[in-house]
């Protein structure tokens, strides 16, 4: 969300998802949409009955690259090269949208000074794709009336995930396909309420809204409406940076509410030496998950079907979650069990429902001042709404006037991954998940039909190569990197190309986290989980 | 017999479909997709339509559980609150609000993720909040 909040003034998805519909060309890239996001599939299905045209890059060739005008198997890790070699030949043939470049935006020639001394020749040699291939997928893209980009961590999780960003904002703004109906540049969230989390402050630097901790009007603003003297003003600890801070012995409390770390964050065996020494590890769940397993104190919270509450999708839409029936035990809604402790920490809190609380989010965050539960019976309303009357914001940055005034482009060169093939570990190795299963599986492993239709992990890799390991579909293989090794059974699929495997994260039994590179964008701190290099063999 | 169906958003993916969860006497026995919805109208992928299988599993958490020699043991909710908050404002105390770290969810709903960081800034006095925003 950085590179596009850097290019764009905000980070979310610009546009709504139904909106994809009207699109002439839809450029997908890192994201197994039909997989990871069924429903916006679906979305992208009804284009082109409408006539529109699906391009799709991936390194892995996915289900809805069966479905694309052109798929192009670029090298994992060259999404930059792909993206700048694509500008390079929208420059060349003058399919860029000068008015709108003049316009609305800023940092033009800086981008593209830096753009002249690459060739769409040197992006085929990066990215392992035809001169002719780049050039058709810039012209597809180019020449739409309206283009949209989806996106998702194929895009994200990389070392240079924020350049990766920053090239899709360049690539719209350059053909001036943004703030448009059915044109903008979409990141897929990938949790129910990723969006919402963001938008409540659970990040180290900001408040609801993305107002920013930092000295100034909002730090007070809230010191004064949470009956405080002060509140810190220093930017907070990232994840993976509180992992470390109990290695350095900075931090010594850690207090997870509906996470599980071991088995979704890189380098699984660093994870668990880390939540081991804490001297406090507060786990709040409703499965005894592997993070559980190791807390001092396991609080029962309860499943989405037992409480109220508000949810934000992936389109910024806010809607209702109602209580269908009583939680199980003596599982408690999270609300309740955080307002205990603070009760008996010493700070009191006396809300008697989730819309007290929402009231109090409406009224200290301006993209929510609109929105309350009596106008959530609907529909939902995406924000940014500010007034009770406001109907709510469909698509952001309308007719070129972008959140941030104008909208920003950036001179970006390739990076390679942060660990490349060598003869030690000769395949590269990237990780997704299944059509049955949610990220660790906490949920849907423990649903019987969801368990029945994919019960155990296993390791996608193209024919050339299990010949060479003689190896079968079935056959059992210990992976390894420098971090950790598993065992696996493999799947002998032409999804991957040569020298590339492919492993869904959903099994903790064969936890190809152990295995995945913690190093991390510098920007927005996301881990490399798409690229690392492993060395297989028979087992 | 109580029979009810409950409109609400989905637990998984960021799509945020709405569909109605069937219930009889208390149980959950069925999804059913909501078709004026604008997300989802009337369509469900195969995790939406059984999610509600997951919630009333055997294996769910029902009870606090605390560290007693080594082990993870069933107690009251008194005992479990109680233990975390004197923890909590031990090593405040011994370490400093820095000292302690909080994981959001995108899991869990937006007032609960609220609560958590205004306690993190409010009650504790750390920015150390985040969540996998990043995963």
């Amino acid at each position: 969300m950085a590179g596009l909040a850097a290019a764009f003034g905000s980070g979310a998805m610009t546009n709504a998802v139904s909106e994809l519909e009207l699109s002439d060309t839809i450029f997908i890239i890192g994201s197994n949409t039909a997989t990871s996001h069924p429903l916006v599939a679906t979305r992208i299905f009804r284009a082109i009955e409408n006539g529109g045209k699906v391009i799709v890059a991936d390194p892995r060739k996915n289900q809805i690259a069966d479905f694309a005008e052109l798929y192009i198997q670029h090298n994992l890790g060259t999404d930059v090269a792909l993206l700048n070699g694509m500008m390079r030949v929208i420059l060349d043939k003058n399919l860029q949208d000068d008015t709108f470049i003049a316009e609305n935006t800023e940092a033009f020639q800086a981008f593209k000074d830096a753009l002249d001394d690459f060739s769409v020749e040197e992006a085929s040699q990066i990215t392992g794709v035809s001169v002719a291939d780049i050039e058709t997928l810039a012209t597809l893209y180019a020449e739409a009336g309206s283009a949209s980009i989806v996106y998702c961590m194929g895009i994200t999780q990389h070392t240079t995930g924020v350049d990766n960003v920053k090239s899709l904002a360049n690539l719209a703004m350059l053909t001036g396909n943004i703030g448009k109906l059915g044109s903008g540049v979409n990141p897929l969230r990938g949790q129910n309420n990723v969006q919402g989390a963001c938008d409540m402050g659970a990040l180290p630097n900001v408040y609801t809204g993305y107002q920013p901790v930092t000295l100034g009007p909002a730090n007070k603003k809230f010191a004064q409406a949470w009956g405080v003297d002060e509140l810190p003003s220093n930017i907070g600890l990232t994840l993976p940076e509180m992992l470390s801070g109990i290695e350095k012995d900075e931090v010594k409390a850690l207090w997870i509410m509906g996470e599980n770390p071991v088995v979704s964050d890189p380098d699984a065996n660093h994870v668990v030496k880390a939540l081991e020494k804490v001297e406090l590890l507060i786990v709040q769940d409703i499965f005894l998950t592997p993070t559980a397993k190791l807390a001092d104190v396991v609080l029962p919270g309860t499943s989405f079907a037992e409480k109220d509450g508000t949810f934000a999708n992936t389109e910024r839409r806010v809607t209702r979650v109602r209580k269908a029936v009583d939680p199980v035990g003596d599982s408690k809604p999270d609300w309740e069990i955080i307002q205990d402790i603070s009760n008996r920490f010493g700070f009191e809190m006396t809300y008697t429902s989730p819309q007290e609380i929402f009231d109090e989010i409406a009224s200290l965050t301006p993209s929510y001042a609109g929105i309350s539960y009596d106008r959530l019976e609907g529909p939902g309303l995406q924000w940014p709404c500010p007034t009770k009357e406001h109907p709510g914001t469909p698509f952001l940055h309308k007719d070129g006037k972008f959140t941030r005034g104008k909208g920003l482009f950036h001179a970006i060169g390739h990076k390679p991954p942060n660990e490349v093939v060598d003869d030690e570990y000769p395949f590269w190795m990237t990780t997704g998940r299944v059509y049955a299963h949610y990220h660790t599986g906490t949920m849907t492993r423990n649903s019987e039909s969801l368990d029945f239709e994919v019960r155990e992990g296993f390791l996608e890799m193209n024919p050339a190569d299990a010949k060479t390991l003689d190896v079968c579909d079935g056959s059992q293989v210990k992976m390894a990197s420098r971090r950790g090794e598993i065992l696996t059974k493999i799947m002998i699929t032409e999804r991957v190309s040569p020298g590339l495997v492919f492993m869904p994260f959903h099994f903790e039994e064969a936890n190809v986290n152990k295995l995945t590179n913690p190093a991390f964008d510098p920007i927005a701190k996301i881990p490399e989980f798409k690229v690392c290099a492993v060395k297989l063999e028979k087992a | 017999m109580d029979y009810r169906n409950t409109l609400t958003t989905c637990t998984y993916c960021g799509c945020g479909c709405n569909f109605f969860l069937e219930s009889l006497d208390g149980k959950l026995t069925g999804t059913i997709p909501c078709k004026t919805s604008p997300v989802n109208e009337g369509k469900l992928c195969i995790k939406g339509w059984n999610v509600h299988q997951f919630v009333q599993s055997e294996r769910r958490l029902k009870q606090p559980l605390l560290r007693k020699n080594g082990e993870l043991t069933e107690v009251s909710w008194e005992e479990a609150l109680a233990f975390t908050a004197s923890k909590l404002k031990e090593i405040k105390e011994a370490n400093g609000s820095d000292a302690i770290g909080f994981f959001a969810s995108a899991k869990v709903t937006n007032e609960e993720n609220y609560l958590m960081q205004k306690f993190a800034r409010a009650a504790i006095g750390t920015n150390n909040v985040d969540h996998c925003a990043r995963l």
